[in-house]
């Protein structure tokens, strides 16, 4: 049998699957006005301590979840439940990222009546930024012992996301890092990045960043109303 | 490393496309790498590599074209594609007005442009 050899054009977004599924949790997360924070950082850049914090915060007045992304472990969901906020732990068996459809499989178990829903990936500077996971917002931290030169150095991570946290700021007195170079480097890569400087220690920016998501989802309410 | 999830991602869009043209073998594999993707072409390809033994594609050869990083300029409307975003020197802002109001318009995508099948 002649086998005969030709071009197919397809044009295929290769994460398209991952965003068709993301635009369906992102629908759902509309519906039921829920606004939802996908948090990335590298591993040890606080991301749980500022969930404990502002979660403990914003629990006075709204219903807040949060998803927790590890390698492995329950560890971080457990941290969250001690405050008394309702987590479901994605741990990923070795896989660098949360994509859209591990959040599928658990979105059942999420009450349609949060306000707020958090989504802790796993700890990673790089994989992370390249899988949208329907959220509402992307918040990207960095903190004071990583060093103020990495913006530039993870531009992805940088410019998918619309709010920049700097964390452990109680430890600048100590280390030669400069804030407002790190300020700087982030908006030049993303002008529009709202900054919020933070420690999970002296409570540093929390009430502000509050302050920040409850008029997004305000915000957002009033435009869905 | 999250090449290799989305080479699966790529191999699901390959067979379908496969069995949809009534292909016998895929014979080359062509996707569009975004500079600013967060994919390391050359680690994309040793996963692409690995992935194909057992597909149809187990004798695929895999072309990289990778596609540049464009911002739009809210300062003057103008579209700026930019060298190296990675570059020191490479300075966020607009060369025709000097405005910093950039936008990325692409340089994230992914795409699996073409294949070369046989058919029987």
């Amino acid at each position: 049998m002649d086998s005969k050899r030709k071009e197919v054009l397809v044009l295929e977004d290769i994460l398209g699957s991952n965003k068709k599924i993301a635009s369906s949790i992102r629908q759902k997360l509309l519906e039921h006005q829920i606004l939802a924070v996908n948090l990335l950082s590298s591993p040890g850049s606080g991301k749980t301590s500022l969930l404990e914090k502002i979660g403990q915060k914003l629990q006075e007045k709204y219903r807040v979840g949060v998803i927790e992304g590890d390698v492995e472990t329950e560890r971080d969901a457990e941290r969250i439940r001690k405050i008394g906020l309702p987590a479901w732990q994605i741990t990923t068996h070795g896989a660098c990222h949360l994509e859209a459809k591990m959040l599928a499989r658990i979105f059942d178990q999420i009450p349609a009546d949060l306000d707020f829903l958090f989504i802790e990936n796993v700890g990673n500077l790089v994989c992370p930024a390249s899988f949208d996971l329907g959220e509402s917002l992307r918040f990207v931290l960095l903190s004071v012992p990583e060093g103020d030169d990495k913006p530039k150095k993870y531009p992805e991570a940088f410019i998918t996301s619309q709010v920049f946290v700097l964390t452990k700021c109680d430890l600048l007195p100590y280390l030669p890092f400069d804030r407002e170079r790190v300020v700087k480097e982030a908006l030049e890569i993303n002008p529009r990045l709202s900054v919020f400087q933070t420690s999970a220690v002296t409570g540093e920016g929390m009430a502000e960043l509050c302050a920040f998501l409850e008029s997004e989802l305000e915000k957002r309410r009033v435009k869905n109303a | 490393m999250h090449e290799m999830s989305i080479v699966a991602d790529l191999f699901t869009i390959i067979e379908e496309q496969a069995r949809k043209s009534g292909a016998t073998r895929v014979t080359k594999v062509k996707v569009l790498i975004g500079e600013l993707s967060g994919v390391v072409p050359e680690l994309f390809r040793s996963a692409f590599h690995s992935y194909k033994k057992g597909t149809i594609a187990d004798k695929a050869r895999l072309e990289i074209k990778v596609t540049k990083i464009k911002f739009k300029c809210h300062g003057c409307g103008k579209e700026i594609t930019a060298k190296n975003i990675m570059d020191e020197s490479f300075s966020y802002a607009c060369p025709f007005c000097g405005s910093k109001d950039m936008e990325l318009i692409s340089g994230r995508d992914l795409y699996l442009e073409k294949l070369e099948i046989e058919t029987s």
